[in-house]
């Protein structure tokens, strides 16, 4: 059982996620995450505001359970099913984020430049995270979709358009890390 | 009953996500840089089996597990959303190092954080609910 506390193997993991995506298949709904931002927006009232929003939140509350379990699935796996959370990347990406300032690279499960409760008294860092949230909730619902819905069940029922949108991913991907990081860390 | 099965699948999606580091920020810097095949590994391997598993539950419809037909709804038929939408996400992606299922693993798991980061996607979304009818789909 020691193996459960280890981090898994990719051809573990990504089987499992395929297993997910199915049990919501066969529970007669769909895989994807991002849509719970939308519903949040609606319960928050933003139908009074733009049409986007004007749509029986209910009718998305199995999705909200969902996610209510995904978050309580973090808080099993960081407690109860890990001995070091420290992510073992490889030591030229340590050398790389060391000099892009982030000592806490191969020793933590995120890096505590960003996500430790000290980042509150650093502006650059809360500027930062909510550049990247806003990114990512306005980009998956420009793009209809996240990487559960497209990446995972967009490309599995083998959609173009979830095609082009992963391309999408990977483009901004590569410029952030490639081109902007090197500007927003280096500073 | 069937809201707390939706809750079982999300703990099980939720350790998979902890488990499997694709809820961690390094993996998502070590995927861009193609150092690694862990992240490719994860996402290629769930999609061999999603290709394969969609086209059994086509040929022999398979009826779901209330007795009903599945239906796969096609996307709509676009490009510019997909591109444009898709690139604003990678960015943000690759900064904030979540997505949206593991910005909430990484808030279950104690990230406090990562509250911001899903405010912030939230008001994100609320954001292209405005501005929708004005931008190029």
């Amino acid at each position: 059982m020691n193996w459960i506390l280890q981090p898994w193997p990719w051809y573990i993991s990504g089987p499992l996620i395929a297993l997910v995506m199915f049990l919501l298949i066969m529970m007669g709904k769909n895989f994807g995450m991002s849509s719970n931002l939308r519903t949040l927006c609606t319960i928050c009232g933003a139908g009074k505001q733009a049409d986007f929003f004007k749509f029986d939140w209910k009718s998305q509350k199995w999705n909200l359970m969902v996610v209510l379990g995904v978050c309580i699935g973090g808080y099993i796996g960081a407690n109860f099913l890990s001995l070091d959370t420290s992510v073992s990347i490889g030591l030229d990406t340590i050398a790389q984020l060391n000099s892009l300032g982030f000592d806490s690279a191969g020793k933590a499960y995120l890096p505590t430049e960003l996500f430790s409760l000290s980042m509150f008294s650093d502006i650059k860092s809360i500027t930062l995270l909510i550049v990247g949230g806003f990114l990512v909730g306005f980009g998956a619902r420009y793009a209809g979709g996240c990487t559960s819905g497209h990446a995972i069940s967009g490309l599995s029922n083998l959609q173009i358009p979830s095609f082009i949108a992963v391309v999408g991913f990977f483009i901004g991907g590569l410029v952030m890390i490639h081109i902007l990081f090197p500007l927003i860390f280096k500073l | 009953m069937r809201q707390f099965l939706y809750v079982l699948i999300g703990i099980f999606f939720g350790i998979v996500l902890f488990k499997s580091e694709a809820a961690s920020w390094f993996r998502i810097y070590e995927m861009f840089q193609f150092h690694a095949f862990h992240m490719y590994g994860i996402i290629g391997s769930a999609l061999i089996l999603g290709i394969l598993g969609i086209q059994v539950i086509k040929r022999f419809d398979i009826k779901s597990f209330y007795g009903r037909q599945i239906k796969f709804e096609p996307k709509e038929r676009n490009f510019k959303r997909y591109l444009f939408g898709g690139i604003l996400f990678g960015l943000g992606w690759a900064l904030a190092g979540a997505c949206p299922g593991p910005i909430f693993t990484l808030l279950g798991a104690g990230f406090g954080p990562m509250l911001l980061v899903l405010v912030s996607a939230i008001f994100g979304t609320y954001v292209y609910g405005l501005l929708k009818n004005r931008l190029p789909h």
